[in-house]
């Protein structure tokens, strides 16, 4: 009894002096940016002008963070992992893991049918375009990169790089031939996994970060160029009026012949919305199929193989130029079609779309999901993408925070600090086990500590 | 002939920038076999440090001297910066230590989105732009039309590099923690096993990588008086690059690499075209990864079967 | 040279350096079909590199390296093979390949060599299963269009993996990893994963099998498994295997014909009871001058 108490009173004091050091500390890192602000005066001179309120608040919140996490998270933590395992998994995962995909499925279907029952078919657009058609791009990119990351195990900074020749390939062709979106689309898709290829060429034999470094500066170079090749692209003004997909040839617009007027419809943009949306589902499923059909092919398989071990590959008579270079071309070609898509729905490109973040975060949704997983980088795409644009609708934060807060302006920062979070919490991504690709008896997921994760 | 000697001072400067940086990219790699993503950002807030405490001498404790001024904003630059990485290696990187690959890569890259945004929302997303400090060149040469001038500022920066070179080289190559730094390089295991701290080794040497690229902040500062919160990303991969073609792992290959990067950037923009500056880099990056995937200082990579 | 007609591999004046290093001095020797032939010598003494260079990894810095398949007489076309500047050359029921010229993919796709190694190499994230699947890749591939007939899921590719499975299959009863099929190669132990690296190279369907080290680390019960094990590749599948070995009841016991390298030279080639005499072969091994052979045996009791 009086040990325990000793004992308590020691891990208080400790938990005291950790706590002031923190604190300490974050009043160090937080005194020049958070204590003072620069800000230009009206002879445009700088001046600068503190915050030491926001300052000490936000030193008494690591401190008092810290206090917690060592007093009440921390041995909460260490009591879950001493708890020796559970034997059988609990009866409801059976169940769940069994009807998940299908229900899921089931839902992203109806989902904006329900949107509009919700909020009508005003109120409906925003929710179908903001959380329906972008989450499911970055779906698509993030599947069409796994093929690259994934499973080749090829780690690929450069990634938009295809996405925008698929847009750009839409927007130029689509405006200087008219040619429809259901004939750009495929040729989109080959254009960029011809520029797979020629980009893949020359970094095949480089490894790890190396090849990242370079994919990256390709990725960087052809935003350059489309900045500044502006007699083809207009330069940073990028391309407007691009012809929008048509249903069948029936154009989304208020006119006689458009949709809402043809189907005897009151006009409203939801259609148009509505459209897009199941367009992109579409391509993402069919970027699903075609990716699990590829992983049970030998193709898939010799990706895998390459990523486990490429030396081995090779003294199985697989040749791993061939392998890498199809890998890239799928990849690209996924990222290609989703470009195409892009185009079509905002109407307009510009190379402000295709930045060195967008390749960092379809990457990090590759690697946050689990690589390999298809349902994982779904997850993560609708957890990081959903996030941040759930950012945008914290209006109400403003009556607690004052009218000049932002939420949006915390969009990124939060966005770069949950990268970090998730992988400290998930090194293996949200859903790391492999599940193999053919069995003889029985199918058993594969720990990820035992798969690699590709040296090239 | 005047042009080309006017670019080369200028391309020397900005490669002494380049290469400050670079060292914190090469000496990262080095030791823990890691892109640090987030150099480049790390840069880019000891920069803002900089004219924060510069403001602060200046408009509020009045200081005139310029030169003393300087010498106390690259002490506190190197300071907090210090501080920023510790704690950022601290947070984001010594937990994945050892574990999957591409997890710190991720860890960093979520890091530079994170510095970023925390410089552009705590600061405002405006460019900053300070009154010259140091004014006054020497004209070397005077043709007609086209004078060729070294510039204090660019003197200064020559200077300090120089200078914190050779301090940076004592610290490495004859001090016990330079000799620990080797040790962890070759093999962290054994270097643990034979009584090296390995933790607080890597700590250092992201420390040390901390205050370099402070001082090439400082001078980004001085030299081109504006800073904004996305300035850390172009040097940042120039940086990089620079530490690829001096052969990563090497430092004097990453002050030769900085110095040969600015070069061909300056020179790209007075010869050929100054938008397509970049690509010049980053094509040279490119160029020496698949060509001299070691750099031009580094070990070549043998393959083993 | 080639004078047997059942020579299956011949090397000639084989050399590698690596910078001012020479890894292999000059080494000739012959392999036939159906031999067992093991390359012995003590550590260091190349070879691995010999290996390497056959199985395409290293480009030999001087040398031939021709393989035959089927009829033995396509072995007098070696010089204008040569001289043609080609990688190999058919000739009725026989091909000839000089392997130096291939790159290592197509020394197994084509000239159907495979090989295993030293630190052994499976895919470890993969089953047992997929590891012999990946081994028929190419067959596969051919089944599967090039991925087209496949990812349209025509019959005739299942029909093909079904095929590959049963070859599988086969293997892994004979190498006893049947039970294992769909657990991670990288959950085997040690022998297990030997085993199997054996099976994926046989799946590759080989004319030559290399096996690097096949018995290291191998317990003696494991070891004699091993012994019957390449005996009925021989034997029963009519497969010419060349290993390297330090494990000299494995050496000593199964194979026609040794080949005994050190520091890159041949010092013995020659039926397994002829090299064990050997004089320059004890003093490799124990490390002295031929004249003192005979002194240190006395000193050791030999």
């Amino acid at each position: 009894m009086q040990a325990g108490s000793q004992d308590r009173r020691v891990e208080l004091t400790r938990a005291l002096r950790d706590a002031g050091v923190t604190a300490l500390l974050a009043f160090g890192l937080f005194l020049p940016l958070i204590g003072f602000e620069t800000q230009q005066n009206i002879r445009n001179e700088l001046i600068l002008t503190t915050r030491l309120p926001l300052l000490f608040t936000i030193v008494a919140i690591v401190g008092v963070g810290r206090l917690v996490y060592s007093l009440a998270l921390d041995p909460w933590l260490k009591q879950r992992t001493m708890r020796p395992p559970q034997a059988t998994p609990s009866a409801w995962r059976a169940p769940v893991a069994k009807w998940f995909i299908p229900f899921s499925i089931g839902f992203v279907i109806a989902y904006p049918i329900i949107v509009v029952a919700i909020k009508g078919l005003g109120g409906a657009v925003k929710w179908v375009d903001n959380f329906g058609i972008q989450i499911l791009i970055y779906v698509m990119l993030g599947w069409g990169l796994n093929i690259v990351v994934g499973l080749a195990g090829l780690l690929d900074l450069g990634y938009v790089a295809f996405y925008a020749v698929g847009a750009y390939s839409y927007a130029l062709l689509a405006k200087t031939f008219g040619f429809s979106f259901w004939i750009l689309l495929p040729l989109a898709g080959l254009l960029s996994s011809f520029w797979g290829i020629l980009l893949g060429f020359p970094v095949l034999r480089l490894r790890g970060d190396y090849l990242a470094i370079v994919t990256l500066a390709f990725g960087e170079i052809i935003r350059i160029v489309l900045i500044n090749w502006v007699d083809l692209t207009n330069g940073y003004a990028g391309i407007s009026g691009i012809p929008r997909p048509t249903f069948f040839g029936i154009s989304f617009n208020a006119n006689d012949d458009g949709f809402a007027a043809v189907f005897g419809l009151e006009f409203s943009p939801i259609y148009r919305t509505i459209f897009l949306y199941y367009l992109i589902l579409a391509l993402a499923f069919l970027t699903a199929f075609v990716t699990v059909r590829l992983r049970r092919l030998p193709v898939g398989r010799a990706w895998e193989a390459l990523r486990e071990d490429e030396i081995a590959c090779r003294s199985l008579g697989i040749n791993t130029t061939n392998t890498k270079l199809t890998a890239f071309a799928m990849g690209a070609m996924f990222a290609g079609f989703a470009g195409s898509f892009f185009a079509a729905r905002q109407g307009f490109v510009s190379p402000e779309s295709f930045t060195f973040l967008e390749s960092a975060t379809i990457l990090s949704i590759v690697v946050l999901g689990g690589m390999g997983s298809q349902i994982g980088v779904a997850i993560a795409a609708i957890v990081m993408i959903g996030g941040t644009e759930i950012m945008r609708e914290l209006d109400f934060l403003k009556q607690i925070f004052g009218s000049a807060f932002d939420p949006t302006q915390y969009r990124m920062l939060l966005f770069g600090f949950a990268m970090v979070l998730i992988m400290i919490w998930k090194p293996r991504g949200l859903i790391s086990s492999r599940d193999p690709s053919v069995f003889l008896k029985e199918r058993k997921s594969i720990s990820s500590d035992l798969v690699k994760e590709g040296h090239g | 002939m005047e042009i080309f000697l006017q670019q080369l001072i200028n391309g020397i400067t900005l490669g002494s920038i380049y290469g400050l940086i670079a060292i914190g990219y090469t000496m990262v790699f080095g030791i823990i076999g890691m892109v640090n993503f987030a150099h480049g950002d790390v840069f880019m807030v000891s920069a803002f440090i900089a004219l924060i405490a510069f403001l602060i001498l200046t408009t509020w404790l009045g200081i005139t001297s310029i030169s003393l001024a300087l010498l106390i904003v690259l002490v506190v630059a190197m300071l907090f910066t210090s501080m920023v990485n510790w704690v950022i290696e601290r947070l984001a990187y010594r937990p994945l230590r050892g574990s999957f690959r591409l997890a710190p890569l991720i860890s960093a890259i979520g890091m530079s989105i994170f510095l970023s945004n925390f410089v552009q929302v705590s600061q405002g997303p405006r460019n900053k732009s300070t009154p010259p400090m140091i004014q006054g060149e020497f004209v070397l040469l005077d043709s007609n039309n086209f004078a060729v001038t070294l510039s204090f500022k660019q003197l200064v920066i020559w200077g300090i590099t120089a200078l914190l070179l050779m301090a940076f080289w004592y610290l490495v190559a004859k001090t016990k923690l330079g000799r620990a730094q080797r040790a962890c390089e070759q093999d962290q295991k054994m270097a643990a096993l034979v009584g090296v701290d390995v933790d607080r080794t890597i700590s250092m040497t992201f420390v040390i990588a901390a205050a370099l690229s402070a001082v090439a902040g400082t001078m980004y500062l001085m030299y081109y008086g504006v800073v904004s919160f996305s300035d850390g990303f172009v040097p940042g991969v120039k940086a990089f690059t620079a530490a690829v073609l001096g052969g990563i792992g090497s430092l004097p290959g990453a002050v030769i690499g900085g110095i040969l990067i600015g070069l061909i950037e300056t020179m790209w923009s007075a010869y050929f075209s100054i938008d397509y500056k970049d690509v010049a880099a980053f094509s040279v990056l490119a160029i020496t990864l698949i060509f001299l995937p070691q750099g031009l200082f580094g070990r070549p990579d043998v393959e083993k079967v | 040279m080639v004078a047997a007609s059942d020579i299956l591999l011949s090397v000639e004046h084989l050399t590698m350096r690596f910078g001012g290093l020479v890894a292999v001095d000059d080494l000739s020797f012959q392999a036939r079909q159906g031999d067992i032939t093991a390359l012995i010598g003590p550590n260091g003494a190349g070879k691995t590199t010999v290996f390497n260079c056959i199985t395409g990894f290293y480009k030999p810095s001087e040398g031939r390296l021709g393989l035959c398949h089927g009829d033995a007489s396509v072995w007098s076309e070696l010089e204008a093979l040569t001289d043609s500047g080609k990688r190999s050359v058919t000739r009725g029921d026989g091909a000839l390949y000089q392997l130096e010229r291939l790159p290592d993919f197509l020394v197994t796709q084509q000239a159907r060599v495979a090989r295993t190694f030293q630190n052994i190499r499976l895919f470890p994230g993969m089953t047992v299963l997929e590891n012999l699947l990946v081994a028929q890749h190419n067959r596969l591939m051919l089944a599967s269009g090039y991925t087209l007939i496949g990812i349209l899921g025509f019959p005739s590719y299942a029909a093909a993996e079904r095929a590959a499975i049963d070859k599988a299959r086969m293997w892994l009863d004979r190498v006893g990893l049947i039970e294992r099929a769909d657990d991670p190669a990288g959950d085997l132990p040690y022998g297990a994963q030997r085993r199997l690296e054996i099976a994926r190279a046989m799946c590759t369907e080989p004319v030559l099998l290399c096996l690097d080290e096949p018995a290291a680390g191998l317990n003696p019960r494991e070891s004699a498994e091993l012994n019957a094990l390449l005996l009925t590749i021989r034997n029963e599948y009519a497969i010419s295997i060349l290993l390297i070995e330090h494990d000299m009841s494995v050496v000593m016991e199964i194979s026609d014909h040794l080949i005994v390298l050190d520091y890159g030279v041949k010092i013995s080639d020659g039926p397994p009871e002829i090299v064990r005499n050997d004089p320059k072969v004890i003093a490799a091994y124990l490390g002295v001058a031929d004249e003192e052979v005979a002194q240190v045996e006395a000193e050791v009791g030999l």
